[in-house]
């Protein structure tokens, strides 16, 4: 087998597990999320579903497949159908990058194919030396999703939600860019394996600490790009019904979700990425690939879980931002703030060098 | 206490009260009457002089009548003793002066029409339009005089005496523009409700939006009409207690306690003194309760679902607490004319200690997620202000008064129920905006569990209702024992309690604020007349004024503050 096919087997495994993988953290992080606002809020949540209500994001995609599909009159039919589309697909796009935690070595069992034993699979679909501009690309294309699902419909509430979400996006993109360029200068790359591979030994030398501001910025602009509370103001189910969806049902309705899900978990796995450490676990005598690869993999995904804990515990803490309050913290706040320690840490690492 | 009738000629008594005195010296004979019954004063005037009394009532500085309450029509259709048929109602209350006061005006039946005193009080507005609707009595120059409770479908006026009651009339076309958008502008026209996350009830706001900012505001209510006012006329005095709990059901108790001491004062009587502490104490339960769903709520909108699952505990444990005195949760019709339906359980102080100790670390909870916390502060500061005088004018109640800075609470200037007998504070805000009246609610709460633990330690024991057998039922027990009874009973369910003639208006400091009960007696086993001061009706009217300006996101942070529940405002 040449090693153009093996290296083709081993890139679409890893696109289906990471595809499928992704869609199980989605659903999960529904059940999950529900079942921590309740303990957050005294109630049970979701348990009656399977052990420990593990299937009700099973029942709900039923439900949803068995919704009315409704398109209202006077939408534009194309774009309508469009958005949760462009929504869902830019989503999975922008996961592409995203280093999952390391490498994983395979044991050189003998039932395994020779070319696979002892093989290194990276856990990244696609390691590119412009890693992160891809991204920048591909957040920013994301957009068009919720505005046209908010023009398309139709609907006054849907249109305002819309345009807050435009001009939210486009903001806080610009603060989110921002705090990626210190780790970029930190690190002397794009590549988000080599930003990982720049914070190995002990846990101190993760760029949160070091870079402690842009980590800051990073956070609450991730909030912020990923529409959640404080920042859900696209949706602002008392104000403006449900925002950009509120003429959404059934299916398109889920994926509209799942963008959203999908672009939490993105924000999270990049934020663990490139300032947690990655899949580094912060004991330089316990190291990523250690056990096969999966100590590197564990590492990672409890940061990730991490993440995803603290977007449901603000969703559980905190009112919502005003559109005014919003742009104003955006523009006046954060993006001066990661344009200043960019100066200071381009200084630094000029001195350095 | 003697009614007194003297148009020409006044008795020393009555002109020696201020309103009197000053309205018969500067209207001479166009003071029809002036009366004090049961400690009201009512003064009757001439139609022409209506408004130039009013600006008197209001201006004067010996009276300064400038919280406007309330306004009404009344149908004296077979009343021999009435000059003419209709009447227009003002009352009034003077913050300073601490002072109530009765204007009326009778309105004849072929020339309906009485001028408008919406250039005195801003909330006249509505109570007019009200009156318009229900009786047909025009109000000159007034901007708006449209159909405000009932709909654009309905024929007549159903509060007249001579309405056909089984008369129904569909509504087939709604009023679908509330503004229009100015030529030439890009403005765009929102509906808030009346089915929308925020709107909890059922009340419509239209809005006129230039991107997020709303330039004109204009609401419709009466979508929970149901004209509990002409229900009472066909009800006796404690049929009308179930419908009172309907009115603000968030703290159904305190609608009742209302009810029963606005006919008690009718009829002269005073509950014991145990009733009078139950009532005292379930009723600042209830403010707790009514307080905790007003300030949950309002933050719901602003996305902090947290503090309401919190502080919903707290409420459950009251209704727990409720539910064994009465059996009822929700619309407790606890209250009897002239005590309590039972006495409370054997347990009743413990009981009542536990539920506050647990309600009060809801609260805490509560107090601790929210009034420091700095995005809820920006949403809240400086945003929805009204000022002293306007909330004045618009004749604000309760909370929301006080949160503007006026300092006024019908449990300490006026006190019912022993209120007089317990120390708390009653807690001013200086802007007016809406995190004045979160923090004045907040301190009500504080202050409520003050005047609990004080009543719990000195509950009185004794009956919990009147012994007079033309008010109260006799014990079940002695109904069966012994033949005189069993005719009070006969007698009292028979007849209903029959209190004089008379027309009384019974305040109490409800969780909204004061909510006035205006009673027409005609003798008779029914109400008359019978009017509901609605407290959050008058908060309501000045909500689409205060949008102007503002966001839309601060209208759904305003509308939460006002704490208007739809049973009230439509009634």
């Amino acid at each position: 087998m040449s090693p153009l096919i093996q290296d083709l087997i081993e890139k679409a495994v890893v696109v289906l597990v990471v595809f499928g993988g992704l869609l199980g953290v989605f659903s999960l992080c529904t059940l999950i999320e529900r079942r921590v606002l309740a303990f957050m809020q005294f109630r049970l949540g979701p348990n009656r579903t399977g052990p420990q209500g593990l299937f009700q994001p099973v029942a709900d995609g039923i439900k949803l497949f068995f919704k009315e599909e409704f398109i209202p009159a006077g939408a534009n039919k194309l774009l309508f159908v469009l958005a949760p589309a462009v929504a869902v697909v830019t989503a999975f796009m922008s996961t592409a990058i995203v280093s999952y935690g390391g490498a994983l070595t395979v044991p050189a069992l003998s039932f395994l194919p020779e070319w696979l034993q002892g093989r290194v699979i990276e856990l990244q679909i696609a390691d590119l030396d412009v890693g992160i501009l891809y991204l920048f690309a591909l957040s920013s294309l994301g957009v068009y999703g919720v505005v046209m699902a908010g023009w398309a419909s139709n609907n006054k509430y849907a249109l305002v939600g819309g345009l807050r979400s435009s001009a939210q996006m486009f903001s806080y993109e610009l603060a989110l860019g921002l705090s990626w360029v210190p780790v970029i200068l930190v690190t002397n790359s794009f590549r988000l394996p080599e930003i990982v591979a720049g914070q190995a030994g002990w846990f101190w030398n993760w760029n949160c600490f070091a870079l402690f501001p842009a980590f800051l910025v990073y956070v609450v602009a991730g909030t912020a790009e990923a529409n959640r509370t404080p920042f859900d103001l696209p949706e602002a189910e008392t104000e403006l019904v449900a925002g950009f969806h509120t003429e959404y049902s059934s299916m398109k309705f889920a994926l509209l979700q799942m963008a959203e899900y999908v672009n939490m978990i993105t924000i999270s796995a990049l934020g663990a990425n490139m300032f947690l450490g990655g899949a580094n676990t912060g004991l330089p005598f316990l190291p990523p690939t250690a056990a096969f690869g999966l100590v590197g993999f564990l590492a990672f995904a409890a940061k990730v879980a991490g993440f995803l804990f603290f977007f449901f515990w603000l969703r559980g803490t905190l009112p919502r931002f005003r559109y005014d309050q919003l742009m104003h913290f955006g523009w006046k706040v954060l993006v001066p703030v990661a344009a200043c320690f960019i100066l200071v840490v381009a200084g630094v690492v000029a001195a350095l060098a | 206490m003697a009614s007194a009738t003297l148009p020409a000629a006044l008795s020393p008594a009555l002109l020696e009260q201020p309103a009197v005195r000053v309205l018969s010296e500067a209207l001479g004979e166009n003071l029809l009457a002036a009366t004090d019954f049961r400690g009201e004063i009512a003064i009757t005037v001439e139609r022409k002089a209506w408004y130039k009394a009013v600006s008197l009532l209001r201006d004067h500085p010996e009276l300064e009548f400038k919280l406007f309450l309330d306004l009404c029509g009344v149908d004296f259709f077979d009343r021999e003793d009435q000059p003419e048929r209709f009447a227009v109602v003002l009352h009034l209350y003077s913050v300073s002066k601490k002072r109530h006061v009765r204007l009326r005006t009778p309105v004849p039946e072929s020339d309906p029409k009485v001028q408008t005193i919406i250039p005195l009080f801003k909330g006249a507005n509505w109570f007019e339009r009200e009156a318009w609707d229900m009786y047909g009595i025009v109000f000159d120059g007034h901007p708006n005089l449209i159909r405000l409770l009932t709909h654009d479908a309905f024929v007549g006026h159903p509060l007249r005496k001579d309405y056909p009651q089984g008369q129904r009339h569909v509504l087939k076309e709604p009023r679908k523009w509330l503004l229009q958008v100015p030529p030439e502008s890009e403005h765009m026209i929102v509906n808030l409700g009346p089915s929308h996350p925020a709107m909890h009830g059922c009340f419509r706001v239209q809005t006129l939006l230039d991107g997020e900012i709303v330039r004109d505001a204009e609401a419709e209510i009466g979508y929970m009409h149901r004209n509990f006012e002409k229900m009472a006329e066909a009800r006796t005095y404690w049929q009308v207690i179930p419908y009172t709990d309907r009115l603000n059901y968030c703290s159904s108790f305190m609608n009742g306690h209302g009810w029963a001491l606005a006919v008690e004062k009718l009829l002269g009587v005073q509950a014991p003194a145990r009733a009078e502490a139950v009532r005292v104490i379930l009723s600042e339960f209830s403010r707790i309760m009514d307080h905790f769903v007003c300030i949950s709520t309002n933050v719901v909108d602003l996305g902090a679902i947290t503090p309401f699952f919190v502080v919903f505990r707290g409420r459950e444990k009251i209704y727990e607490l409720l539910e064994s005195c009465c059996g009822a949760r929700l619309t407790v019709s606890y209250v009897r004319i002239g005590g309590l339906a039972q006495d409370v359980p054997d347990d009743f102080v413990p009981r009542c200690r536990e539920t506050l100790e647990f309600v009060m670390d809801a609260f805490k909870q509560m107090d601790e997620l929210l009034t420091r916390n700095i995005i809820f502060n920006n949403r809240f500061r400086d945003i929805g202000v009204l000022s002293k005088e306007d909330a004045l004018s618009y004749g604000w109640a309760g909370p929301c008064l006080r949160g503007s800075g006026v300092e006024t609470d019908v449990r300490r200037d006026a006190p019912y129920s022993g209120y007089d007998q317990y120390d708390f504070d009653v807690p001013v805000g200086t802007t007016g905006d809406c995190y004045d009246r979160y923090l004045v609610r907040i301190e009500e709460i504080r202050q409520s569990a003050r005047i609990i633990r004080q009543a719990l330690d000195k509950l009185p024991a004794g009956p919990v209702i009147v012994d007079d057998r033309k008010v109260a039922l006799p014990p079940k027990s002695e109904v069966y024992g012994n033949i005189e009874s069993l005719m009070n009973h006969f007698k009292l369910v028979y007849d209903g309690i029959l209190p004089p003639a008379g027309e009384v208006y019974g305040a109490t400091e409800g969780a909204n604020g004061e909510l006035g009960y205006y009673i027409v007696s005609d003798g008779g086993k029914h109400p008359y007349r019978l009017k509901v001061r609605p407290p959050c009706y008058n908060n309501y009217q000045a909500y689409p004024e205060m949008l102007k300006g503002g966001q839309i996101a601060d209208a759904i942070a305003i509308i939460g503050g006002l704490n208007v529940i739809a049973g009230e405002l439509d009634r």
